[in-house]
């Protein structure tokens, strides 16, 4: 039996997990207030995952870049490729909330979507 | 001369709910002063997400979770001035007048009946922290740093050391990693950390980022640019212990060492100022001590959430509604009051002041601690009866923590000038 | 070939220049950083000194009392913050009150008017925060402050209003006489002239001594100063000294022109000619001096701190004109305190001697006056309309802490020797010398700037040279 002593990072009440392997499966999750923090902790052990936010550069927009961000979580590991292919996009103005930017990041399934409107330069 | 019930200060999260909340008590002749070229603050350079769990039960990014408010106003066609500066505020027999100014409008002088405070805070420079060395550039505030990263497509720099661990220091650590440059060490001063502990796994554990507790920087090498810092350790009266020194050689210093509210107009205005949260001193109606004078977020004191600020500038902009509909109705001066006096490991509260008879059937009162304590009860005593008692795991000072109080435990002992909240061992 | 090449664009390069400015010469003023005010100018006490802690006799005391009064004159023809605020020298044992004595002696054979022995509860009525220790005071009513920056920007600015050429990011390296006067080598080319003006601070007797057998030698001696939030800025009204030593005039408490409150130097002697940074121990000395003065002096209100190097000569007085061995070169060196007070009539003096020498005339058309960028911040209301109904820009607020706007900013960049850095932006308009430190305005200076200038971002600089602000991502 082997444990792991975690911080959940679902929210910011940051709740201190301890997770329960057996073998390579979880058993046992505890410390967490809520079903988000279970989920947590058995991804966490077995295949970790982040939300990326970063930015792309806007072409035409009144301000220089947009906010992006992840639509679901993807591998922790993807994340210095989906920062790779994100540095090679630019988008044209006018953005909006929920734009898709790049469609499937770097195979993860997970598209990048716009987190921010930008309005034409005028 | 322009008349208005209500101008709000500031069209950051806190003005914005403010202001959505009056206009939904019926609050119609408003108006928000913004001093940035968009309403959201500094919402707008918060590109990272955690905001809004709970205020929308998902995760949003800071842009998004301020477009909802944005277009709530907008919905509501809540008035607003951008890139209007505020540079006065003073009062003359209960009506307050405005200065403020613009490109189109010029110098603008407004009579408000109320005002709401939402100014927000900034961050403490490198000056008031009396770092020695010399004066290159390179050296930033991790939120100045954040809002060339996300809102301007630069980089400060390449190879960077920061000192101080609170929240924005933490996600620049990650944010800078990400766009490729090499964060060599977060280094705080205290001996816990300033930040969520959830920032410090994501932001720093995910990307192998050295976090030094007790460290601090001692000198800063460098005539022209950056060209390497000397951090120490300190002891327990946070003086540098010699022979501790490391060299960090790196082009770029980011400071995230606490922020102040930011109330030169409130304090020019008379109004009276907590030294403990550089915030104003409240009631339970987030009332300052001059009247119709409200105050909401950061301005009031730091939060670690935007969904508290939210939470609290809407009551803040509900209040203020009341009190333009009483408008001179009811001169009520000689109300009971009584102060929450924080003891034992709690640093403050606010409000900090409580009139029961004002009071909603619950209040709720935010407070933060003095140090990192585990397995304490925090109790709230109305002279010797015990109102509020709950135990808490953990609580440190980089996180916000609330007790909720009854009105009528409070109107139960009439006549009493204080409540004492304290922290008390299991 | 030009009739005159000073070398440094501090304040006393400056004062030179506006002075020679009135002459019809052909001069230039050669700078190695990327603007005027880059060295000792900009980190200082900002005092005007009365002038009766020098020698009698000395240059230190004649200059001195002839700049105290010229800068009353020269800041309202050249539109600078000057404020006689009077000051004050502390004594803190019965037997100091003779040196008091002694100082007032000397400050009356110098010409400093009205100076007084204050003692008693006097002393509280004129300063309330103000130690009980002090036992008596030397009250010199017609002590000041002043803007070091916006003085020297102002002469530099007038002088090229009037024709002297300015050089920036250009190192003198030699310089050697030539038949008809002297060949000035830098990195970026030489420049031959009829004469020369050293006013290089730290570095006079460096060039000096390229030209002179009459060697001179220079030891910077640094000073520390802490600058304290303007919610300090009335903790004392006039400028607070100690009796001084050896080291200089001691530790001073002094409310700013601009409303702050500063405190320092410390005095420390180094090796380093560009040693200018602060460290613990400093900052500690001169808190413990400060507190010697008024025990409550609000240091914990610091906005930031800085360092400056005094070019202390070893003959301990200002070297000013021509050594025998050198003629056609003119000395301005070993100006430490009260060299900021005494500038303008070294200008005067210099300029003198050169248009003799070289039987200069008066120019018929010079313009001794200058108006200075508007200060919003410290406008009534009507110009406040005025301005923003002439552009629209001074309604703009850039820096909130200091209410500077784009209107300002941009009129610093485009007019004569105007802005090209940060710094630049903040010496002339006060942007980012506030509480914050610059830290919301920096963004949005820089956005003027790079518009201004029509340059990319990447390419500003905090103060010139290798300090660049930004990188790519």
């Amino acid at each position: 039996m082997e444990t792991r002593e975690l911080i959940c990072i679902n929210c910011p009440l940051g709740c201190a997990l301890t997770v329960t392997m057996e073998q390579g499966k979880v058993v046992k999750v505890e410390g967490n207030t809520c079903p988000k923090g279970k989920s947590y902790g058995e991804k966490e052990v077995t295949n970790p995952t982040r939300i990326v936010t970063s930015s792309v550069k806007v072409l035409g927009g009144n301000i220089p870049v947009v906010s992006v961000k992840t639509a679901s979580d993807i591998p922790k590991e993807k994340i210095g490729a989906c920062m790779a292919a994100l540095k090679t996009v630019a988008v044209k103005a006018p953005v909006a909330i929920g734009d898709v930017i790049l469609k499937d990041i770097c195979g993860t399934g997970a598209d990048v979507v716009a987190t921010r409107n930008v309005a034409v330069k005028i | 001369m322009d008349r208005y019930d209500l101008i709000i200060i500031g069209g950051g999260p806190a003005g914005l709910a403010a202001a959505i909340s009056a206009k939904e008590q019926g609050v119609t002749n408003l108006l928000i002063l913004e001093r940035d070229q968009e309403l959201g603050g500094i919402l707008n350079q918060c590109i990272h997400n955690g905001f809004g769990l709970h205020t929308f039960k998902e995760e949003l990014t800071g842009p998004e979770y301020a477009q909802r408010f944005i277009d709530r106003a907008a919905e509501l066609e809540v008035p607003y001035k951008l890139q209007t500066m505020v540079l006065d505020i003073s009062e003359d027999g209960g009506e307050k007048t405005v200065t403020a100014m613009n490109r189109k409008d010029g110098l603008l002088v407004l009579k408000t009946k109320a005002v709401i405070l939402a100014m927000g805070c900034r961050e403490r420079p490198r000056g008031a922290l009396n770092i020695p060395g010399y004066r290159p550039a390179g050296i930033y505030t991790a939120g100045t740093a954040q809002r060339l990263v996300n809102m301007e497509g630069y980089m400060p720099g390449r190879e960077v050391v920061i000192l101080g661990s609170g929240d924005i220091g933490l996600i620049m650590a990650r944010r800078m990693t990400l766009e490729g440059a090499k964060v060599k060490v977060v280094a705080e001063l205290m001996p816990y950390s300033g930040g969520l502990q959830r920032n410090i796994v994501q932001c720093l554990e995910d990307f192998h980022i050295p976090l030094k507790l007790s460290h601090t920087v001692v000198d800063i090498q460098g005539k022209e640019r950056v060209t390497g810092v000397t951090l120490a350790e300190v002891d327990e009266n946070r003086k540098p212990i010699p022979g501790t020194e490391e060299f960090y050689s790196c082009d770029t210093l980011l400071l995230s060492c606490g922020l102040i509210p930011e109330n030169e107009l409130s304090a020019k205005m008379g109004i009276k100022l907590s030294r403990v949260t550089s915030g104003a001193v409240v009631n339970e109606s987030l009332e300052t001590s001059v009247e119709g004078v409200f105050a909401c977020g950061n301005v009031l004191h730091v939060h670690d959430l935007v969904d508290y600020v939210s939470e609290e500038a809407k009551r803040a902009g509900s209040h203020a509604a009341e009190y333009i509909h009483n408008w001179k109705e009811e001169a009520i001066k000689e109300t009971w009051e009584l102060e929450v006096e924080p003891q034992n490991g709690i640093r403050y509260t606010v409000p900090q002041t409580i009139r029961p008879e004002h009071m909603e059937e619950k209040l709720t009162l935010r407070f933060r601690v003095g140090a990192v304590y585990k397995d304490r009860y925090i109790s709230v005593y109305c002279g010797s009866k015990r109102i509020f008692h709950k135990k808490k795991k953990k609580m440190a000072p980089g996180e916000m923590e609330q007790v909720t109080l009854q009105k009528s435990d409070l109107t139960a002992a009439p006549g009493l000038d204080k409540i004492i909240m304290k922290l008390e061992e299991a | 070939m030009y009739d005159v090449v000073v070398i440094g664009a501090g304040v006393t390069g400056s004062a030179v220049a506006r002075e020679l400015s009135a002459y019809q010469l052909k001069t230039l003023v050669l700078e190695r950083e990327e603007d005027v005010c880059c060295g000792t100018s900009k980190a200082n006490s900002a005092i005007v000194h009365a002038g009766f802690d020098a020698e009698p006799g000395s240059w230190k005391a004649r200059m001195n009392v002839e700049g105290n009064l010229r800068i009353r004159q020269l800041s309202e023809k050249l539109d600078f913050p000057y404020k006689q605020n009077g000051s004050l020298v502390l004594c803190f044992e019965e037997e100091g009150i003779g040196k008091l004595e002694e100082l007032k002696e000397r400050g009356e054979k110098n010409g400093v008017e009205g100076l007084e022995i204050i003692t008693g509860e006097r002393i509280w009525e004129m300063e309330p925060n103000l130690s009980r220790q002090v036992k008596a005071m030397l009250y010199a009513p017609t002590g000041g402050i002043v803007c070091p920056f916006k003085m020297t920007i102002a002469l530099a600015e007038n002088a090229n209003v009037n024709g002297v050429e300015f050089v920036f990011d250009t190192c003198v390296e030699n310089i050697e006489k030539t038949a008809e006067g002297y060949r000035i080598e830098t990195e970026k080319g030489s420049y031959e002239t009829h004469c020369v003006v050293n006013a290089a601070g730290v570095y006079a007797d460096v060039f000096n001594n390229m030209v002179s057998k009459r060697k001179l030698s220079i030891t910077p001696r640094k000073g520390e100063y802490c600058l304290m939030d303007k919610k300090a800025g009335t903790f004392v009204s006039h400028t607070v000294f100690q009796l001084p030593t050896a080291m200089g005039k001691g530790v001073l408490i002094t409310p700013t022109v601009h409303g702050n409150l500063l405190a320092g130097p410390t005095a420390e002697d180094m090796e380093d000619r560009e040693g200018v940074q602060t460290t613990a121990s400093g900052i500690a000395k001169l808190s413990q001096q400060a507190k010697k003065s008024a025990e409550n002096v609000p240091l914990s209100m610091v906005i930031t701190s800085f360092a400056g190097l005094r070019a202390t000569e070893k003959g301990g007085d200002f070297v000013l004109g021509e050594p025998e061995d050198a003629k056609g070169f003119y000395n301005a060196a070993g100006i430490e305190s009260p060299g900021l007070s005494s500038a303008p009539a070294i200008g005067v003096y210099l300029a003198k001697q050169i248009s003799e020498q070289l039987g200069a005339e008066k120019k018929t058309d010079f313009v001794s006056t200058r108006k200075d960028i508007p200060c919003v911040s410290e406008a009534s209301p009507e110009e406040i309309r005025r301005l923003i109904e002439e552009d629209p820009a001074y309604g703009n607020v850039i820096c909130r802490c200091e209410t500077v706007t784009e209107g300002e900013i941009v009129n610093a960049i485009r007019r004569p020797l105007g802005a090209r850095s940060l710094d630049g932006v903040k010496r002339r308009t006060r942007a980012g010398m506030g509480r914050c430190q610059s830290g919301f305005c920096a963004p949005r200076t820089m956005e003027i700037l790079a518009r201004e200038l029509k340059k990319s971002p990447l390419e500003l600089t905090k103060t010139g040279g290798k300090s660049r602000l930004l990188t790519e991502v």
